[in-house]
């Protein structure tokens, strides 16, 4: 079963203040178990959105490739 | 029939501007302008960051926005309290209401200090003029030990202030001498020093120069006004003598309950004709909206003449212009980095900033266009 996502945000095009800061802001919003999915066009948040779930103890769930652009799927879990 | 009415909420950059370049560009009499104020005072919002310093007085910031208006457009100095998107109308805080054919909502953004535990207790900040005028005072009893800038709420408006605040701060400690008793260190919410990477490479072997520590992946969660801590999001805790930490920011709460903006109360638009989704008639510019690109005075500036197009092909009865009705992410900003120098970050959704190298010239830009602004930008004139 596909996971249902609880919020996407669209940070395609998002230099400043760009889809990492998009998504901290959704997870800071967000309830326990929520999951947030956040496209980005910038090739640099494949390592950058991964490397901040692994420091602020979230999961990440997946991370779907489309053509010029990356969608990136979050669980919050604390 | 009626003229049509257009109604602006809220007189900041993105709803003066907009009221005014209506008021210019539609035919005369072929509609009534009016723009709705609770305060009725238009403040220069980026001269907190001087007054914060004790570089300027906040006498300079706000004028009465009547004075900042074409004769034409009504000013109705009142407090919008529930915007009716079905009943096209809006009802106001002493009991009068508003109908409207076109509704521009430029509401900007709210602080909410109680969102983070301590806040209030613990932290300065430089998002208003009184808390400016505080922390300018704070700042001359400062007189050494942990200085600590961060960032604990996001979105926040001016994504590059709180890096000029730690670029100035640091030279006015030392021209005071107390440098050397000063630890500063900069919370960033990401892994480098700013958001985006080119400036974030200009930027950090500055800050490593004029020793500003940079702790990377710090959200500032809580503030303990006692222990004088901060914990972040990600774990960890820092000790401070003095916290300037940016307040939580969230949208009016008069867009809070229309049922058209997300959780913080960020109105939900289009990204190209800023229209608000669910609606026909609305508009959402500036902080207002839930776009995720800077909050800032130039982005509301870059998105008004947008939706002024729109709405002046829709009275004037013409198809609006294909490239003037549609807004491409345009967002332009100074970044002071102390010494009198400063750069300079233009980018739309399809351009990243190329900032040039930081010198004098983008430093007296940014001067100048502090004092031309009243002159200038409101009225349309840029």
């Amino acid at each position: 079963m596909p996971t249902q996502i609880t919020t996407e945000v669209d940070a395609r095009g998002s230099f400043c203040p760009g889809p990492l800061m998009e998504l901290i802001k959704q997870v800071r919003a967000a309830a326990v178990d929520d999951v947030i999915a956040v496209l980005s066009s910038d090739p640099g948040s494949t390592a950058d959105i991964p490397a901040w779930i692994a420091k602020a103890g979230h999961e990440l769930v997946d991370i779907e490739r489309e053509e010029g652009y990356a969608r990136l799927i979050v669980r919050k879990t604390h | 029939m009626d003229r049509p009415r257009i109604v602006i909420l809220g007189a900041g950059v993105g709803g003066t501007l907009t009221a005014n370049l209506l008021a210019k560009a539609l035919p005369a009499g072929a509609a009534d302008v009016t723009l709705v104020d609770a305060t009725g005072l238009h403040t220069y919002q980026p001269g907190w960051l001087y007054v914060a310093l004790d570089r300027a007085n906040a006498g300079w910031l706000a004028r009465d926005v009547r004075s900042l208006l074409r004769d034409e457009i009504d000013l109705v100095i009142d407090r919008a309290v529930e915007i009716d998107h079905a009943g096209n109308r809006v009802m106001l805080e002493r009991g009068g209401e508003l109908g409207y054919d076109h509704l521009v909502i430029a509401t900007g953004s709210h602080l909410d200090e109680a969102a983070v535990p301590g806040f209030r207790e613990g932290a300065n900040h430089f998002y208003s003029t009184a808390a400016a005028e505080r922390l300018r005072e704070a700042l001359r009893r400062f007189d050494g030990g942990d200085l600590v800038i961060g960032v604990a709420g996001l979105p926040y408006k001016c994504p590059v202030a709180p890096l000029e605040f730690a670029f100035m701060v640091e030279e006015q400690l030392r021209k005071r001498g107390l440098r050397d008793r000063t630890n500063i260190r900069y919370l960033s919410p990401i892994n480098r020093a700013f958001t985006i990477e080119t400036v974030s490479t200009m930027v950090e072997p500055m800050l490593a120069e004029r020793g500003i520590e940079v702790s990377t992946f710090a959200n500032v969660e809580t503030v303990d006004p006692v222990e004088r801590r901060i914990d972040t999001l990600e774990g960890e805790s820092f000790h401070y003598d003095l916290a300037v930490l940016i307040p939580q920011h969230v949208g009016a709460e008069v867009v809070r309950k229309t049922g058209l903006a997300d959780v913080q109360g960020w109105l939900k638009v289009d990204r190209h004709t800023l229209r608000v989704q669910g609606t026909e008639n609305v508009y959402a510019i500036g902080d207002a909206t839930d776009l995720p690109i800077s909050k800032a005075g130039s982005t509301a500036h870059f998105e008004a003449p947008v939706v002024v197009e729109q709405i002046v092909a829709a009275i004037t009865r013409r198809a609006p212009d294909e490239v003037r009705s549609r807004y491409g992410g345009r967002v332009m900003c100074f970044l002071e980095v102390g010494g009198g120098k400063a750069t300079m970050l233009r980018f739309d959704y399809d351009n990243p900033p190329r900032p040039p190298k930081p010198s004098r010239f983008w430093h007296l830009a940014k001067w100048g266009f502090n004092r031309a602004y009243w002159f200038t930008l409101p009225q349309g004139r840029l």
